[in-house]
């Protein structure tokens, strides 16, 4: 079956000839339209229409956003902060740069409407560091809106008033954990804190009610409130609702971002319709389906078991090409879609040396406040890169498997998990590979092998 | 502390965005680097005088995030990106090609005082790997050929200033 359509509601106008950042050009083309009709409405009903909606976090972990906003302590009278979280990170994720950088205007008017919804009179957009421009083009922006009286005091003479100020981190990772990026725009280092007590819906920034959306998701709501909550809904699968963007970076032929509804695209018509497969010569040996911390998938393995088509339960049998690239499908067969960031690797890749590229990555991030994902991070990424450039030994895959799997569930924070589900996964699904890695390794490479480590 | 006019007037600008003073702790990290080139014991000891906090606090701020750094590094910055999306495309060939057209080695200043390579984590821009950030701008699909290019941009520059 060829894939579906792209079909671009967030990504419409990205690499759009002729589409520049400007406010002009977004009010030439319908900008702020959504806000100037959200301000007349209540906004309960605004928070009505994302519940409808069944809009799911872009960031990862896709937490119903409007469960989300329904959990907001709103009789504190503490104020409550909205913090955009653009704090981009996850390994092979790419979509809000785009957004930020090409579509800021989007993303603002998205966050003054979830703002005027949750009666947000102060939001901070937490950019990450390594994006001085992103920040710098989302400060003339939200200097453009203020100017045109959709960002600031009395909003469209409403009497709502709303400030957006652009926070920049400095190259931490674990900044894009919600608890950590609090901290962090506090003033402080970015350890993440124990929930309970700490959901930050309840005690987050200031230990005021805060929420945290990703810049995506902000997005899409945006569209909801242009569109409403139900013919949202109609768009991708029950459950799964609205679009995906895929970010596919790695080993295929035209890598990139593309926006799908969800759940309507299988891994196979994304790769090798949509991609155009795998380079000349090459197979797709494994892929990473949604960030480099979801379990990796090996091309040639099989996923059976029973799942809700309706109301009836039906047998599935997939491959990997098979799998529905949608958050409960890929949950199901063990994976996530997690951020969307879609890492493709093919025969030239020796998995071992693949690992040893993750686990540096999660041992330099650790924030180190608990010990399990401090030390067995480190030691992780020790035992691997030895592998690679020291001495391998038959038993070294069991030796990790038995660091990585005394760190999850032991952990304040979902780091735990995403450092060790890595090497759990790669352990599992390429057993022979870490087991006779000390003899693959004095074999000569491929000619196109890239060093990893 | 001694930093341009306009470095103190953002200073004073960027405290009133948050109601609690310690929250600008990293914008004027930032701003300081920014002019100053590092992170000086004099530039944690003003900060946190700016910010009525003790030194630790900040100090602690400067060594937990990678982008703060405590000493001078060369007039441009190479940072590549070494995760696995821009490794799967040749990232490590690509910072091997900055470090010996710039006869220089990861972390540290190049002789000439020129440049400092640096491997980064993700710069978050996997489709186009691999990818490199030279000073504030990104650059995509840098090759070993296009390394080379870049390199021989930088040294042009170089001359131009002597």
């Amino acid at each position: 079956m060829p894939a579906p359509e792209q079909r671009r509601i967030i990504f419409q106008h990205i690499d759009e000839p002729g589409y520049t950042n400007d406010i002009d050009c977004y009010l030439r083309n319908g900008g702020y339209e959504v806000l100037k009709k959200s301000v007349g409405r209540k906004p309960e009903e605004l928070i009505d229409e994302v519940k409808k909606s069944g809009l799911r976090g872009r960031g990862g972990a896709g937490f119903p956003c409007g469960v989300k906003w329904g959990l907001v302590d709103r009789k504190s009278g503490k104020p409550i902060y909205l913090i955009v979280n653009a704090d981009e990170s996850e390994p092979g994720t790419f979509k809000d740069r785009y957004i930020m950088h090409q579509d800021p205007h989007q993303l603002i008017e998205g966050t003054i409407i979830s703002c005027f919804a949750n009666n947000v009179k102060q939001a901070y957009i937490y950019i990450r560091g390594e994006m001085p421009e992103g920040a710098r083009i989302l400060e003339k922006a939200i200097t453009e809106a203020r100017a045109k009286n959709f960002v600031g005091p009395n909003i469209l003479g409403t009497g709502y008033s709303c400030e957006i100020y652009v926070h920049r981190g400095a190259g931490a990772y674990i900044c894009g954990e919600e608890t950590g990026l609090i901290e962090s725009l506090e003033g402080k280092r970015a350890n993440p804190r124990i929930k309970p007590p700490y959901f930050p819906a309840v005690l987050g920034l200031y230990q005021c009610p805060t929420i945290v959306n990703n810049v995506e998701t902000l997005c899409h709501v945006k569209y909801i409130a242009e569109h409403g909550g139900e013919a949202y809904a109609k768009i991708g699968t029950p459950n799964n609702t609205g679009t995906r963007i895929f970010c596919v970076s790695g080993h295929v032929q035209r890598p990139g971002y593309y926006e799908f509804p969800a759940g309507t695209i299988t891994m196979g018509q994304l790769l090798n319709d949509v991609c155009g497969g795998p380079l000349p010569g090459r197979t797709f040996k494994a892929v990473i389906p949604g960030g480099s911390s979801a379990k990796i998938l090996r091309f040639g393995e099989r996923f059976k078991g029973k799942r809700k088509v309706g109301a009836e339960m039906v047998d599935y049998d997939w491959g990997v090409e098979d799998v529905p690239m949608d958050f409960d499908s890929l949950g199901m067969i063990g994976t996530m879609g997690g951020s969307g960031g879609v890492i493709v690797m093919d025969d030239t890749v020796n998995m071992v040396e693949a690992l040893a590229n993750i686990n540096a990555f999660y041992s330099h991030e650790s924030c180190g406040q608990c010990t399990p994902c401090r030390e067995g991070s480190l030691w992780m990424k020790k035992i691997s890169s030895r592998m690679v450039h020291g001495d391998a030994r038959p038993q070294d895959g069991a030796l990790l498997k038995s660091v990585a799997d005394q760190i999850p569930g032991r952990t304040i924070c979902a780091f735990g998990e995403a450092c060790s589900w890595p090497t759990q996964s790669f352990i599992a699904k390429f057993t022979d590979e870490f087991n006779n890695y000390h003899e693959a390794k004095k074999q000569p490479k491929p000619a196109a092998a890239n060093v990893l480590v | 502390m001694n930093l341009k006019t306009e470095t103190f007037q953002r200073i004073d600008e960027v405290i009133t965005h948050y109601p609690v003073k310690r929250s600008a702790t990293l914008p004027l990290l930032h701003l300081i680097q920014e002019d100053v080139g590092h992170i000086s014991d004099e530039a944690i000891t003003w900060i946190a005088q700016k910010l009525e906090l003790q030194p630790i606090n900040v100090l602690e701020v400067v060594t937990f995030y990678p982008m703060f750094r405590r000493a001078p590094i060369g007039r441009r910055h190479i940072k590549v990106c070494r995760t696995l999306s821009c490794a799967l495309s040749g990232g490590y060939k690509t910072c091997d090609t900055f470090e010996k057209e710039f006869c220089t080695h990861r972390g540290e200043i190049s002789p000439d005082g020129e440049v400092t390579v640096e491997f980064v984590e993700c710069l978050a821009s996997c489709g186009t790997a691999p990818v490199v950030m030279i000073d504030e701008v990104l650059h995509e699909k840098v090759d070993v050929t296009k390394a080379k290019q870049l390199s021989a941009q930088i040294k042009a520059e170089a001359a131009a200033r002597k």
